[in-house]
């Protein structure tokens, strides 16, 4: 028995910030302290406070670490593990109360407003031990589904849920089963589509690191309901340490018989094998991701017919997002009415965000759908940090909008993200202030896109790429009226007439900046200036006289040697020299350098 | 995996090492003395006592933890049980048998082992 546990996240965040060494020290601490016997140290999934970490929490005293550094470690051990002094230097100080006295990290804002559904392992359980899995109750909604369900009760529990697809569509995964289970074939597919390639998004990888089994267990459930015995999970090989726990997730399951032949004793059989992509985003498409399993090129194909009549192989397939799958054995277990009960009536349920851009608590969030942008950004997030106030935020990715800072107040659900001109998406939420040009983010966002074009279809491969290069002039200034007219006109032309949905979607990021910001697209083509201060093409750097002091201090420091001028006597920079790389600007201490 | 009573025997048989994730706001809570001079006196094998036997009776509502030096170094190993609502209990000069015997008697059954508190251990004390 261990009397103590100490959690260290071992997700893709904290693994960059040197998590690994971290442990490394713990375990070499540990030994050489003799509490080896007495203290645990278990690598997890993402807690979600990704900016905090590298992320370590001691349990039983709950005490929560953040941006422990390996030389911070003999001070743990010998502190906290073996005297019980808990180093409140190194506590997330928002749960510190006073010198003795911690909160629990639930009471904090961050997770207070947080519901953990999809997420309910990660940060909890050592994804590495099929035995933590099950302590969570893991496995127990397949045993259930397998010894006391048909699988017409498993779909019309789907279908009660509500569960719609966490991919981003949002189309009703229940549905999706009762239309595979209907068609009749020798062999049926249920995979799993962790191809997660929007900018910015990484709840599914998360997932993968965090709770790798409950996919698992849930793809069983899959096959189960629709009459599958083959699934595939299909992953990007940039996501080493996602397939490397899947893999060994897999090997458990299979030596525990859960999945293989004859689970449960039930007569049903069921494998799972990893499929890698090389990372192209199309692959992400339902299509695109089947051809690429079968090893052909990843294309997308015309739709109908759908997977689910003609999928993987020519069969009948269901296909579903990995935070889909997450959800499914809770709902098995707590019933489609629990699950009904959280979220709002056309959204039940809660969904995951990877909080990023400009926001003091990047990381991972769960919340019940309904909960407004202004609590995920405000409260959750911590908001915009340095000063700078919300300009918008980008849902969906490069396939979505942005919300704008007077629609902050809008609950996020499926139906009110399209009816403002975003979308769901996957999951990731970048919040922009106001630094960042609306015109130099939908550009972003387009370069994006030509690069991951397919080809196949000519709407998106020649329209991205012409709605690229009209962002461009834009951009340097030598755009004209008419050249907006024509990106919206484009815009529609190709939305209506691509293939697939990496196409169809492309758009998005250029049709709801100009809904909300064509003002900024007209400063840029008729006043040539950039609101924002973001387009180098557009700006100039100026030393404002009566604020500079002559200390030469931006003089000294501009890289090309642009600024000019006597001690205490103001400075003038010269504009044709001037590379804009903002370093005078950093470097004044009386703001005298501003961009214009 | 053949059966579901297979299935709830590594459940359980796992849940013991998971619970302490789950107790951090437990109501009560077994504090041991983990200063120097706890430590010297023997508190390590009384706290690793508490955890066992804390585990064995599947108490799910207690934490065992650690705290420093509470001043009284020559009762050590100290060993406070804190519940709420209830006055604070300090047991001193512990042993690994004697927390057996305050898990089952005070944690279980509600009966504080007066002989061990302090007050029957006081200089002086009869």
């Amino acid at each position: 028995m261990f009397r103590s546990n100490v959690l260290v996240c071992g997700g893709t965040g904290c693994t960059s910030s040197n998590s690994e060494q971290i442990i490394e020290k713990l375990n070499e601490e540990i030994k050489a302290q003799g509490l080896d016997k007495e203290v645990n140290v278990i690598r997890t999934g993402c807690f979600g406070l990704c900016a905090l970490g590298p992320i370590m929490v001691v349990y039983p005293e709950g005490a929560f670490y953040s941006r422990v550094t390996p030389e911070d470690v003999p001070e743990i051990v010998s502190e906290h593990l073996l005297k019980g002094r808990i180093v409140t230097r190194l506590l997330y100080q928002e749960t510190v109360v006073d010198e003795n006295t911690t909160k629990s990290l639930n009471e904090t804002k961050f997770y207070a407003k947080q519901m953990r559904i999809a997420l309910r392992n990660c940060g909890v359980i050592n994804p590495e031990l099929i035995d933590e899995y099950i302590a969570q109750d893991g496995y127990a909604a397949l045993g259930k589904v397998l010894t006391e369900m048909t699988p017409q009760q498993v779909i019309q529990t789907m279908l009660d849920s509500g569960l719609r697809g966490r991919g981003g569509a949002g189309f009703p995964t229940g549905l999706k089963w009762k239309f595979a289970a209907a068609n009749q074939a020798d062999q049926k597919y249920a995979c799993c589509n962790a191809d997660e390639g929007d900018p910015g998004a990484f709840m599914d990888r998360s997932v993968l690191e965090g709770d790798p089994h409950s996919v698992l267990e849930a793809m069983a459930i899959a096959g189960y309901a629709i009459g599958a015995s083959q699934g595939y999970i299909y992953i990007r090989a940039e996501y080493p340490i996602a397939v490397k726990r899947l893999q060994i997730a897999i090997n458990q399951a299979r030596e525990y018989g859960l999945l293989g032949k004859n689970i449960f004793d039930s007569g049903f059989d069921f494998d799972i094998d990893i499929r890698l992509g090389a990372g192209a985003f199309v692959c992400g498409e339902e299509t695109a991701l089947m051809t690429s399993i079968e090893g052909k090129r990843g294309e997308p194909r015309v739709r109908p017919p759908f997977p689910a009549l003609k999928g993987l192989f020519g069969k009948p397939t269901v296909l579903n997002n990995v935070e889909t799958y997450a959800n499914i054995p809770q709902i098995i277990l707590k019933g489609a009415d629990w699950f009904r009960s959280i979220g709002t009536e056309k959204s039940p349920g809660t969904k995951v965000f990877a909080l990023g851009g400009k926001i003091t608590n990047t990381g991972l969030v769960e919340v019940p759908m309904g909960t407004t942008l202004r609590e995920v950004v405000e409260d959750i997030g911590g908001g915009v940090p340095d000063g700078h106030t919300f300009k918008a935020a980008q849902t969906g990715g490069p396939s979505g909008g942005c919300i704008p800072a007077s629609l902050i107040d809008t609950p996020i659900d499926y139906d009110n993200l399209i009816a403002i001109g975003s979308m769901m998406g996957s999951g990731g939420l970048i919040v922009m202030d106001e630094t960042t040009c609306m015109v130099d983010i939908a550009k972003f966002f387009l370069e994006f896109t030509v690069d991951e074009s397919c080809g196949k279809c000519t709407p998106c491969r020649v329209g991205t790429k012409r709605l690229l290069e009209i962002l461009d002039k834009i951009t340097k200034g030598n755009g004209t009226l008419e050249d907006i007219d024509k990106l919206e006109e484009l815009c529609y032309y190709i939305k209506e007439n691509s293939l697939c949905g990496l196409g169809q979607t492309a758009p998005n990021p250029v049709l709801s900046t100009l809904k909300y910001y064509r003002d900024e697209y007209e400063a840029h083509v008729t006043e040539h200036r950039c609101p924002a201060g973001a387009c180098k093409a557009l700006t100039n750097f100026h030393i404002e006289a009566d604020k500079c002091k002559g200390c030469t201090l931006c003089a000294r420091n501009c890289p090309v040697g642009a600024i000019s001028g006597k001690v205490k006597e103001a400075h003038v920079i010269d504009t044709e020299k001037c590379i804009k790389c903002g370093v005078c600007m950093e470097k004044c201490k009386f703001n005298a350098v501003v961009k214009k | 995996m053949k059966s579901l009573a297979e299935l709830q025997a590594i459940r359980d048989k796992a849940r013991a090492s998971v619970n302490i994730r789950e107790n951090a706001g437990a109501e009560t809570r077994v504090l041991v003395g983990m200063a120097t001079c706890g430590i010297a006196a023997g508190a390590r094998p009384v706290l690793n006592a508490f955890v066992e036997e804390v585990a064995k009776r599947g108490l799910k509502d207690t934490m065992v933890t650690q705290t420093g030096c509470i001043g009284i170094c020559q009762y050590e190993p100290v060993v406070e049980v804190v519940t709420p609502g209830k006055e604070k209990v300090t047991y001193v000069k512990m042993t690994a048998e004697k927390a057996v015997r305050v898990v089952n008697d005070h944690l279980v059954n509600g009966n504080v082992v007066t002989e061990y508190t302090i007050g029957a251990n006081a200089i002086g004390a009869k």
